[in-house]
């Protein structure tokens, strides 16, 4: 038997739960939350590329490609802001970030 | 039969790979683990004969953003004890989260689409690639471009941000130069020939 799709999907939602665990586990450590967030939005595309092959459409990884440079955006702009931050407060916990009293 | 083990070997390493990021003790181990998942879901992607996206996946992610984010991370002294108060304080909350997400969604998409037919086997000959290309140039060339400026902005912006300036370096500030006149550098003194 091979693998259909609910196979890939089923993965993709363990993968997801996986990195939400992650961000809750790790609500202090902001690098680890970062990676989570990485983590399922390769969930989502794994999810998009499996629709993409058994519809048989390939705007589905298209859509994946602009993920992929949003994502890479993100955790460029993501990790400029940690390094800021640790050269500002000497610290990447969440806990810490109460600068601005709100 | 033979994809089917492939298949669950890679997931196995994946699911392993992904809950090794989540528990590492070290940030830098997290990010390795993080590199091994993002090379199964790779060989995935294969299995669903997405071979572009798979590598774009290894070349842009473990080449680029994993890098910088092992970088970051071997650059940052964190304090690891106090990172990592909490942790288990929010495990059960967090399973409990977790396991009903998992049921959820395996209750909403085992069901229905164990059905769905296989796809026929692609012809041969056919290019992932060029098909993808195609696609890309011609029918969401305007998001694509878009995306192309997504890019800039996020150079701009990582520059901005980290761009730090030093008040003890010397640097030349080119508009003062152009602006620079004869007359503020240049001081004529008549004064009469000297004979040795």
């Amino acid at each position: 038997m091979t693998p259909t799709l609910s196979h890939f999907l089923v993965l993709g939602a363990i993968l997801f739960a996986i990195s939400v665990v992650g961000i809750f586990l790790n609500r202090r450590n902001l690098i680890v939350l970062l990676m989570a967030i990485e983590l399922m939005l390769l969930a989502v595309n794994l999810n998009f590329i499996a629709f993409s092959y058994f519809l048989g459409d390939i705007a589905g990884q298209v859509f994946v490609f602009f993920i992929l440079t949003v994502a890479a955006a993100e955790s460029a702009i993501g990790l400029a802001i940690l390094v800021v931050l640790f050269r500002n407060i000497d610290s990447i916990d969440v806990e810490d970030l109460d600068l601005l009293k709100g | 039969m033979f994809e089917s083990a492939i298949f669950y070997a890679f997931a196995a390493v994946l699911l392993a790979a992904g809950l090794a990021v989540i528990t590492a003790r070290n940030p830098v181990h997290g990010a390795l683990a993080l590199v091994l998942a993002f090379f199964t879901a790779a060989a995935i992607w294969l299995l669903l004969r997405a071979e572009f996206l798979a590598i774009a996946l290894v070349v842009v992610y473990v080449g680029a953003v994993m890098v910088l984010f092992l970088f970051v991370v071997m650059m940052l002294d964190i304090n690891l004890e106090r990172v990592r108060e909490g942790f288990w304080r929010n495990l059960p909350l967090a399973l409990v989260v977790g396991g009903i997400m998992v049921a959820e969604m395996i209750a909403v998409l085992a069901d229905r689409y164990f059905g769905t037919p296989r796809p026929r086997d692609l012809p041969a000959g056919y290019s992932n690639t060029r098909q993808l290309g195609r696609v890309l140039y011609t029918q969401y060339a305007y998001a694509f471009e878009i995306a192309a400026v997504i890019l800039l902005v996020a150079i701009i912006a990582a520059i901005a941000l980290t761009l730090r300036r030093r008040k003890d370096t010397r640097h030349q500030d080119p508009a003062r130069q152009v602006k620079a006149r004869r007359e503020e550098r240049v001081r004529l003194v008549s004064m009469p020939a000297e004979k040795e």
